[in-house]
């Protein structure tokens, strides 16, 4: 991608005039579209704040149809919530099982694919990318057997690990599309200046990672911290993160569903806040080698 | 998948040899990074797939229920049997699994093809419109199952008192024979739609503007300009789209269990490949026959990305 032909210099120039053109000329269309974007916006944002509105109901006003938008707020649920069935050590496993893995994975996978991506080992990398495709089922029978043989379920470590298996592969994915987009001239110059290879890749590739890294990263913090089946069945009363602990507000009798919305909402909001703040990163990592076609 | 067909780029090994700094290991640790850099990750998920599959694989031929560590007995294909001559329970979750992630496919792919369009040239409000599309992408599927679980509940749901203010009577959704299946491809269109708009998006602003502006100066209207020029070359783009959604789509879960599960009552109406063996694993405890279902789930995902990658090459030439 990085290899600029002749014929691209030249038509460089007239490109950067050329890349946003005047919108399509019809009044009609313009009409149209605003009002499209809007139905979109309500469309994708109108259940969440649904989901927030319930969160500061009482029961009984949930029941109420005619207090639908307008009732007096408590905030009841959250003190529920956080207080009495304690969400903050809930929110501390699910913050300290997605940091690590992350960070583990990163350890091992930006290495992984640096040498995928110069080298182009793209079998090697088929073996990583194979972790998406599997179904997590398939692998949780086996891993449950011999991590209760171990006596390690609940313990952190197993579900790092779990959490590690959703983390490499996207990492690797991410990184991979990344080194590919990075000259290798500069990394040859510095060897040619005497910089051993690794030398190389430590001095030269990997600072000018850091915003790829930061992709993979953010990523792969999100995923983890959305992970579920693993947690499901991996984790213990004191491991318990926080998609799992949501359950708690659902019993076979009846749902607390103030609770519930609240545990909903809890959850969703750190991770919507880190996304608002690396909105680049993240857009940049989900289609990352998309369009390479 | 881009790693089949990255932009070869070779190794450095021309370049002259450095001289040997820090003795012996360094120089091997130089010649040997390849394998060093690349093994460390191989390993880690080859042994938390290989061994686990493997597992699956032995399994599935032997009678294992109860408990893990009950002793076991080779039975041979006896579960295969089973499981591909079930009616009532494999192949009608065989063909939700396809219709599930069929249909939300097309629904995603149509809508965020739309959605790029509308955004792919500047406007106001840009900024908020990026902000409404990423909410859903981020948002735990677990928690937005529950959101749904309310909105769609039947007696106090905010999907029913819509309904009613247009006179149309209550519907069962989530509950119903007939509506579960549709509401939760709603619920999957509605948090990763925007998934595929990113990656059109992303397709569409790196697509050369020459053969569109050709055909605007030949006098083509903006439809025929879609629909032979804008479209044909983000094929590719599609097709990438498809493959990662569908992989993704095959093997819900989440959604599924936070909508269905404890005291939502049974899966059946939702009871995808996924959703079936898992509760074979661990409320049943029937393993030899869930990973009979476990590996013939596999082979239909690896059968439907061979496919797709296959139409992606022919795509691509």
């Amino acid at each position: 991608m990085t290899v600029t032909t002749p014929s691209q210099t030249s038509a460089a120039a007239p490109q950067v005039i050329r890349r946003r053109r005047k919108p399509l000329p019809t009044r009609l269309y313009k009409v149209f579209r605003v009002v499209a974007l809007i139905v979109v916006v309500l469309f994708l944002v109108a259940p969440l704040f649904w989901m927030l509105l319930a969160s500061f109901k009482t029961n009984v006003d949930i029941y109420d149809t005619a207090k639908a938008l307008i009732f007096s707020p408590t905030g009841e649920n959250y003190a529920n919530v956080l207080q009495r069935n304690n969400y903050f050590i809930f929110i501390f496993n699910s913050f300290w099982v997605a940091f690590v893995s992350t960070a583990l994975s990163i350890v091992l996978g930006v290495p992984a694919a640096y040498a995928m991506s110069r080298f182009t080992m793209h079998r090697s990398a088929l073996v990583v990318l194979m972790a998406r495709v599997i179904p997590g089922v398939s692998l949780l029978v086996p891993w449950y057997y011999v991590f209760s043989n171990l006596r390690m379920v609940g313990k952190f470590e197993v579900l790092i690990l779990s959490h590690m298996f959703v983390a490499l592969p996207l990492i690797v994915y991410i990184m991979m599309s990344y080194f590919d987009s990075l000259p290798l001239e500069l990394e040859e110059s510095a060897q040619v200046d005497g910089l051993t290879p690794i030398g190389a890749f430590r001095l030269i590739t990997l600072p000018l990672a850091v915003s790829g890294i930061a992709t993979a990263g953010i990523l792969s913090f999100i995923f983890s911290w959305n992970n579920f089946m693993f947690a499901l069945v991996l984790s213990g009363s004191n491991t318990k993160t926080l998609p799992v602990a949501i359950f708690d507000f659902v019993s076979y009798a009846s749902i607390d569903w103030g609770g519930l919305m609240a545990a909903a909402t809890v959850v969703t909001i750190p991770i919507m806040i880190i996304a608002l703040f690396t909105q680049k990163y993240i857009v940049s990592g989900l289609t990352a080698g998309a369009t390479k076609g | 998948m881009s790693v089949m067909n990255a932009p070869g780029s070779a190794p450095a090994r021309s370049a002259g040899r450095p001289p040997s700094m820090g003795g012996n290991f360094s120089t091997w640790a130089n010649r040997h990074r390849k394998w060093l850099f690349a093994a460390p990750a191989m390993i880690f998920v080859g042994v938390l797939i290989v061994f686990p599959l493997a597992w699956t694989l032995y399994l599935s031929l032997t009678d294992s229920q109860g408990s893990v560590r009950a002793k076991t007995d080779f039975i041979g294909l006896e579960n295969y049997l089973t499981v591909l001559t079930d009616t009532e329970r494999f192949w009608p979750a065989v063909g939700r699994t396809l219709s599930f992630t069929g249909v939300a496919l097309v629904c995603e792919v149509v809508l965020g093809m739309g959605i790029a369009l509308l955004l792919w040239r500047p406007f106001r409000g840009e900024k908020w419109v990026r902000v409404a599309i990423l909410l859903p992408l981020v948002a735990t599927p677990v928690a937005v199952g529950m959101m749904w679980r309310l909105i769609f509940d039947p007696n106090i749901g905010f999907a029913n008192q819509l309904l009613g203010m247009v006179g149309i009577p209550p519907q069962p959704w989530l509950s119903g024979q007939d509506t579960a299946l549709g509401t939760t491809i709603f619920m999957d269109v509605w948090q990763w739609t925007p998934m595929v708009v990113l990656i059109l998006l992303a397709g569409l602003t790196s697509l050369s503007d020459e053969p569109d502006e050709a055909a605007r100066v030949d006098g083509a209207n903006s439809f025929q300009r879609f629909f032979l020029i804008t479209l044909p070359l983000m094929m590719p783009t599609v097709v990438v789209a498809i493959l990662l959604r569908g992989i993704d789509a095959l093997k819900t879960f989440d959604i599924l269990y936070a909508t269905k599960g404890k005291g939502g009552g049974s899966f059946h109406e939702v009871e995808t490949l996924n959703v079936y063996a898992y509760g074979l694993s661990f409320d049943y405890n029937q393993y030899g026959l869930s990973s009979a279902v476990l590996i013939l789930f596999f082979m239909i995902i690896i059968g439907s990305m061979w496919l797709l990658t296959m139409r992606k090459k022919a795509v691509s030439k």
